[in-house]
């Protein structure tokens, strides 16, 4: 019975998660563009299988991602050893961003655009390579984002530092990069973002700063998927005034 | 065709492409507690049985969007970023501002409405947030309400794609707002509660995931090839750029003004 309600209440938030967005949909069709919605069974259907979608990953997040990360933390914690720790971070990182569909999208356009303004010859092989290059270079960007994260998890350094530091650099490549790549650059920030990472890696944040003494997890715990959405942008702007040259 | 086969067709890609996504986690995780860790993991069946909820789930949600959302929500972009709707069908109108050269910002009050209220919309409906936030309630042991988090990253990301749809009808160059924005934002750091600064930058990366861009992709697109003057490669992007700078901003802002409300009822008793 009680699991009954559990359920039950789940169920409701996802509908409470959802409604705002098929309100401002059903509103703007009705009254500013002012046109019947054109396939309505296709719609409903829709959203019948946004709601049942969400409620079964919401389900799944508290089953297997959240423990998942944070029982690797806890046994990581007991192990004791930095390096393993770190290179996990760097794997974790590098493997999850180089097979994002988002980054391959973004690498092609950044080869086509270098390809269009004569810096690099446009033939297939010297695009390709480009791109690969460029898929390398942000993954590479992701991976050792996360193992600096976890280090400063471990030794508790403050977020901010890394902030300041990352986006003065930023703000100081963005000066030299050429212009072609900046839009792609800084869009490239989001690419980390991939919907089963960000709470594994959540996760694993809360659990290392749950297990290690001295942590907090708010302060201490939070902050992996900041610098994994700091780091690409910069990579991406050094890659384009390496490959490109300097503006 | 029926559509029931394209509907199981679609299910399959999506399912694919999600497993794509989880295999270089599980591979990760697999090598590194076989060999390094060589132990076993905690409650195995459970987070089995979990791992498959989330891939199903996904894949079942981003399906459902694809089938009402994202078709709905790109053609209002483009029916709102119509010439003809914006002269509201004076087709005169209509020509003259293809042709004409600076554009009135106040001919797209609906774009701007359009913009904020489809931001904030996706962003309440966006799976990774929820995550974040159901962790940031847990461990702030209710200091943060996860609903409050989810309303001022969904505020700033409204917000961020507003002023984004703006700058695209403006013309004025991205790296102006983004300048000022991480000035505004650095400055704001310095002075908000120390322990909610790693939680608010994380909100930044998190908030451009499954279901707000391609909305925004098709809003930022619409504008820029719709606008005279405008390129989509040069203008119609930066929507997402935008989209996670503000949530920093919001999130941090919300936090102060926590804090400044504690310390004003602490101080008038």
């Amino acid at each position: 019975m009680t699991v009954l309600k559990i359920l039950f209440k789940r169920f409701l938030s996802v509908i409470f998660d959802i409604f705002p967005l098929l309100l401002v949909i059903f509103i703007f069709q009705t009254f500013v563009i002012q046109k019947p919605f054109p396939h309505l069974e296709q719609t409903i259907m829709g959203i019948g299988l946004v709601i049942i979608g969400l409620f079964l990953f919401i389900m799944g997040l508290e089953n297997a991602l959240f423990p998942l990360g944070e029982g690797i933390a806890n046994q990581f914690a007991q192990k004791g050893n930095v390096f393993w720790l770190l290179l996990f971070g760097f794997t974790l990182g590098f493997s999850t961003t180089i097979a994002e569909p988002a980054l391959t999208i973004i690498a092609s356009k950044a080869g086509n655009l270098a390809a269009d303004s004569g810096s690099i010859s446009s033939d297939d092989s010297s695009i390709s390579f480009f791109v690969y290059g460029l898929r390398l270079t942000v993954a590479s960007a992701v991976g050792l984002a996360t193992a600096i994260g976890v280090l400063r998890i471990i030794k508790g350094w403050p977020l901010i530092w890394f902030i300041l530091t990352g986006y003065g650099l930023i703000v100081l490549t963005t000066y030299f990069a050429p212009e072609q790549i900046i839009g792609i650059a800084y869009d490239s920030g989001g690419i980390t973002t991939s919907t089963i990472t960000v709470p594994l890696v959540t996760a694993l944040g809360i659990g290392l700063a749950v297990a290690i003494k001295g942590r907090n997890p708010m302060s201490d715990g939070f902050g992996l998927i900041a610098l994994a959405s700091l780091t690409p942008i910069l990579f991406v702007l050094l890659y384009g005034m390496f490959a490109l040259g300097v503006s | 065709m029926s559509q029931e086969t394209g509907l199981l067709e679609l299910l399959q890609t999506s399912l694919k492409s999600t497993l794509i996504d989880i295999l270089p986690i599980l591979l990760v995780l697999l090598f590194f507690q076989a060999i390094i860790l060589r132990k076993k993991i905690p409650h195995l069946k459970q987070i089995l049985f979990g791992l498959f909820l989330v891939v199903i789930g996904l894949a079942i949600f981003i399906v459902g969007l694809e089938e009402c959302v994202f078709p709905i929500g790109t053609r209002m972009a483009e029916q709102l970023t119509d010439p003809m709707f914006l002269t509201k069908g004076n087709e005169e109108a209509a020509s003259s501002f293809l042709s004409s050269g600076p554009v009135d910002p106040s001919l797209f009050t609906w774009i701007y409405i359009f913009a904020f209220t489809i931001g904030f919309s996706t962003t309440l409906a966006e799976p990774a947030l929820i995550a974040v936030s159901i962790k940031a309630r847990e461990m702030s042991t209710g200091a943060v309400s996860e609903w409050g988090l989810r309303v001022a990253v969904a505020f700033g990301v409204g917000f961020g794609v507003t002023l984004g749809a703006y700058r695209i009808i403006m013309g004025t160059p991205l790296y102006l707002y983004i300048a000022f924005g991480y000035l505004f934002l650095i400055i704001q750091t310095v002075f908000a509660p120390k322990t909610i600064v790693p939680l608010a930058y994380d909100t930044g990366g998190v908030t451009t995931s499954t279901v707000t861009v391609p909305v925004l992709a098709a809003l930022g697109i619409g504008l820029a090839s719709n606008v005279p003057g405008r390129s989509p490669i040069m203008d119609g992007f930066g929507l997402i750029a935008f989209a996670s700078l503000f949530p920093i901003i919001a999130v941090l802002a919300y936090a102060m003004i926590g804090q400044w409300l504690d310390n004003r009822s602490l101080r008038s008793k």
